[in-house]
């Protein structure tokens, strides 16, 4: 290994269980450059990030620092061998000023007692630096906009000498004169010698910035190529391009009348204008970025959020639920993204959390039938071949696929017609993934309504008789199964 | 299904709340001979059998993760307007009950608004109600006891010759909690609540209305909770229950319920009442002065839910 560059990332291997995350994945940065990490969600781009911050522990591979190995295991020594993440949350203390934010892990390192004038004058000069000598450092973090919080942020981490600067979709959060003025900081940075690590799925950023581009696919490295001389078309197609395994199983159903038709629809920043159908028997996928909307338009119909305006028509009829409780009421279901925040009852027991939304079925007059109950949970758990010890186990004792079946179990035993499925295989693995596709494919092929949301666009193609593909709160495209393909999709979703 | 064997080790650390209690208990008989005789015992049921009630009502409430720290000034106001009611006012003693019950659910009623609807902290919420509940119990019985030695109803509530109808009451609320948490929806969907509010909500239930309803049980229970109390002396008071919302919450977790929510059971939290009852009453039965006992009994409730937090762990490292 040659001292040229600043960080070399060798053959990193990270599991989860039994989910590979990372598989032989290399990353080389030079001093003094940008380099783009690229890859579609799920391809191992954070992962890796926290394997270098400390948050995660490899499994093996080796890390280089100005050539020299080092031992991160913990985010304490990769800070301290200047490693620093600027994340799309932001880690400020949003009540105490500019200053205080910027020198923060310095606060307490002194004598006890804090010299105030001091602290203000350094924090001045490093903003300064950065050419920001207009925020006050006296100001409280929390009065500033999103891009000077980013700017405070970096000044943070400049502060402790970063020498390795990585940048998590810093401009998702931004408008566009932030974002010049931010590439502006970037660019001054790296002149300064700081190694930059961009990630970002907006291509044309990468374009402009970038020197190096490295390409990241289902966990393993893909390429690394010059920045100069690439196009965009090249790109996606490094990033796609893998085989259709038989993953996805074969699925008989009817596609019957429309079930739900959404039309221009408006729901917060996030759902603007969005318009869409789903029949009886057939499989919707919903793809684009994470932040396109996608959730945040079925949360609109589900009443779980407000709606500012549009129409929604169930089974031919106007309907505008108010809350979840209206659109159950009218077999209308929603699987949460977060199956353990949102989901599960994780420290209840199999049997009450299948039967938690339709406790009527199983009650009179406020007396729940315990043996009746029993056997209902048991038939509906039967029905999706969902393996568990005995309904009276927590929910958090089963793997991940089971818990999902479990809480899918919920609509299913409230007899749902439609049901949206928002990543239904996130965290979940392979073998899992194909049981959850079988339920899936059965409840489709028994007329329900399916919808689901996506990230993993293998899983749209391999799933779905038809998607949808939002970007920015907005529909950017419509694909037949017969047209669908990752380019197509990424595409639409990135705007290219 | 396969796994029908009983490991006692199992055994143990489910019922630990019951094996503490058995283990105090039969410490307590050995350390004085005065602990078994039946007066004793009765004296035992009589004194608790208003403070079950009370922690009956806070486990409701934890149960969806909240907390009610007003429960002792709801027990001193309901029974003061209802003293004040029959010594004032020449009523009788069931419309004093009736309006001691409304007085309950009102104050649990506030505090659920604000907690459910007013999205305040339960915390924060009961330790201004119980403020309130406090200047309004001194504001009704006049800074004074409000005695009642002339109805002879109020005492014959606490009389051997009745069959001591509190402790009756008692075991039947007990058993209609017990019946509610475990056979009823209600008692389910509570449990719920606690668990994971948002997929409660998003599972099509109303969360808060819920939520409220707990805080309402909690007040009704510790209205009546505050008859029972004043009965036995025929006398209602500013400070009555005083403290009690502490030994309220020291039973629920003694038996077993988490502050978190989610987590409780009807019989054990009577359990746990009866827990810090002996200790009580084993240490007045050995003269122990007043002032160290609450030292004791403080230092023996932290044994009990280390111990409680211990077995917890091995249940769920197994």
């Amino acid at each position: 290994m040659g001292g040229q560059y600043r960080l070399e990332m060798e053959n990193i291997t990270k599991h989860f269980g039994g989910v590979k995350a990372l598989t032989d994945v290399s990353l080389r940065i030079e001093p003094g450059e940008i380099h783009a990490l690229i890859g579609e969600n799920g391809a191992g781009k954070s992962t890796l990030m926290k394997v270098l911050s400390g948050a995660y522990q490899r499994d093996s591979g080796q890390i280089f620092i100005d050539g020299k190995e080092v031992k991160i295991t913990n985010p304490k020594e990769s800070k301290d061998l200047g490693v620093a993440i600027i994340y799309q949350e932001f880690m400020l203390a949003p009540d105490l000023t500019v200053a205080e934010n910027i020198f923060i892990d310095k606060l307490s390192a002194g004598k006890g007692v804090i010299n105030w004038k001091k602290l203000r004058a350094d924090a001045r000069t490093q903003l300064e630096k950065l050419g920001f000598g207009d925020i006050n450092p006296n100001a409280k973090c929390g009065s500033l906009s999103v891009a000077y919080q980013q700017v405070v942020e970096i000044c943070k981490c400049l502060t402790r000498d970063a020498k390795i600067l990585v940048f998590d979709e810093p401009t998702a959060v931004l408008t566009f004169s932030e974002i010049e003025k931010l590439f502006e900081v970037i660019n001054k940075l790296r002149e300064q010698g700081v190694s930059i690590i961009y990630i970002s799925h907006r291509l044309e950023e990468i374009f402009k910035l970038s020197q190096h581009i490295t390409v990241l696919k289902d966990g393993t490295y893909v390429d690394t190529v010059e920045t100069a001389g690439f196009d965009k078309q090249r790109l996606v197609n490094l990033m796609v391009g893998r085989e259709m395994t038989d993953m996805f199983p074969k699925r008989n159903a009817k596609i019957g009348e429309t079930v739900l038709k959404v039309e221009d629809l408006y729901a917060g920043k996030m759902v603007q204008g969005v318009s869409f159908e789903v029949k009886a028997g057939e499989v919707l996928g919903f793809n684009g970025l994470v932040g396109a909307g996608r959730t945040e338009t079925m949360r609109a119909v589900f009443g779980a959020d407000k709606r500012e305006s549009g129409k929604v028509y169930y089974f031919g009829k106007e309907v505008n639920w108010k809350s979840p409780r209206a659109a159950i009421r009218e077999k209308f279901g929603l699987l949460p993204e977060d199956r353990k925040k949102q989901g599960l009852l994780l420290e209840q027991s199999i049997r009450m959390n299948t039967t938690l939304a339709c406790l009527n079925k199983i009650t009179k007059y406020g007396w729940i039938n315990h043996s009746l109950e029993k056997k209902f949970v048991k038939e509906i758990l039967a029905s999706i071949q969902t393996k568990y010890g005995n309904t009276e186990d927590n929910a958090n004792s089963l793997s991940g696929g089971n818990q999902q079946k479990i809480a899918l179990a919920k609509w299913i035993a409230a007899d749902c017609k439609c049901v949206v499925f928002d990543e239904p295989t996130r965290g979940v693995d392979v073998g899992a993934k194909t049981e959850i596709y079988k339920v899936i494919n059965t409840l489709a092929e028994n007329g329900m309504a399916v919808i689901m949301i996506s990230s993993e666009m293998p899983e749209i193609i391999g799933m779905c008789d038809r998607a949808v593909i939002m970007r920015n709160g907005k529909v950017s495209g419509e694909v037949r199964k017969d047209e669908l393909s990752e380019n197509i999709m990424i595409q639409m979703a990135m705007g290219v | 299904m396969e796994k029908r064997r009983i490991n006692i080790k199992d055994f143990l650390i489910d019922n630990n709340t019951y094996v503490i209690f058995l283990i105090l208990f039969i410490a307590c008989a050995l350390l004085s001979s005065t602990f078994l005789e039946p007066v004793n015992l009765i004296n035992i049921c009589l004194q608790q059998s208003g403070p079950i009630l009370v922690a009956l009502g806070m486990l409701f409430v934890i149960l969806t993760g909240g907390i009610d720290l007003s429960v002792g000034a709801v027990t001193a106001l309901s029974s003061c307007c209802a003293y004040v009611l029959m010594r004032d006012y020449e009523q009788g003693l069931g419309v004093a009950f009736i309006v001691a019950i409304l007085v309950g659910l009102a104050m649990g009623f506030l505090n659920g608004v604000l907690v459910a609807y007013g999205k305040m902290q339960g915390f924060v919420t009961t330790l201004a109600t119980l403020s309130i509940g406090n200047g309004a119990a001194l504001i009704v019985s006049q800074g004074a006891p409000v005695r009642n030695s002339n109805i002879a109803a109020v005492g014959a509530m606490a009389s051997k010759d009745y069959g001591y109808p509190i402790v009756i009451g008692c075991v039947i609320i007990v058993v209609i909690m017990a019946i509610i948490q475990k056979y009823t929806s209600y008692g389910r969907i509570v449990i719920a609540c606690g668990s994971n509010k948002t997929a409660v909500q998003l599972a099509g239930i109303n969360v808060r209305r819920y939520v409220c309803s707990c805080y309402m049980v909690s007040g009704l229970l510790a209205s009546i909770a505050g008859m029972f109390i004043a009965s036995r002396t025929q006398t209602a008071a500013s400070t009555l229950g005083k403290g009690g919302e502490l030994d309220a919450i020291a039973a629920c977790v003694i038996g077993g319920a988490s502050l978190a929510g989610g987590k409780g059971n009807v019989i054990k939290t009577v359990i746990g009442a009866l827990i810090i009852a002996l200790i009580s009453n084993i240490m007045n039965l050995k003269g122990v002065p007043a002032y160290p006992q609450e030292i004791v009994k403080g230092c023996i409730i932290i044994a009990a839910v280390l111990l409680q937090i211990a077995t917890d762990r091995a249940e769920s490292a197994v």
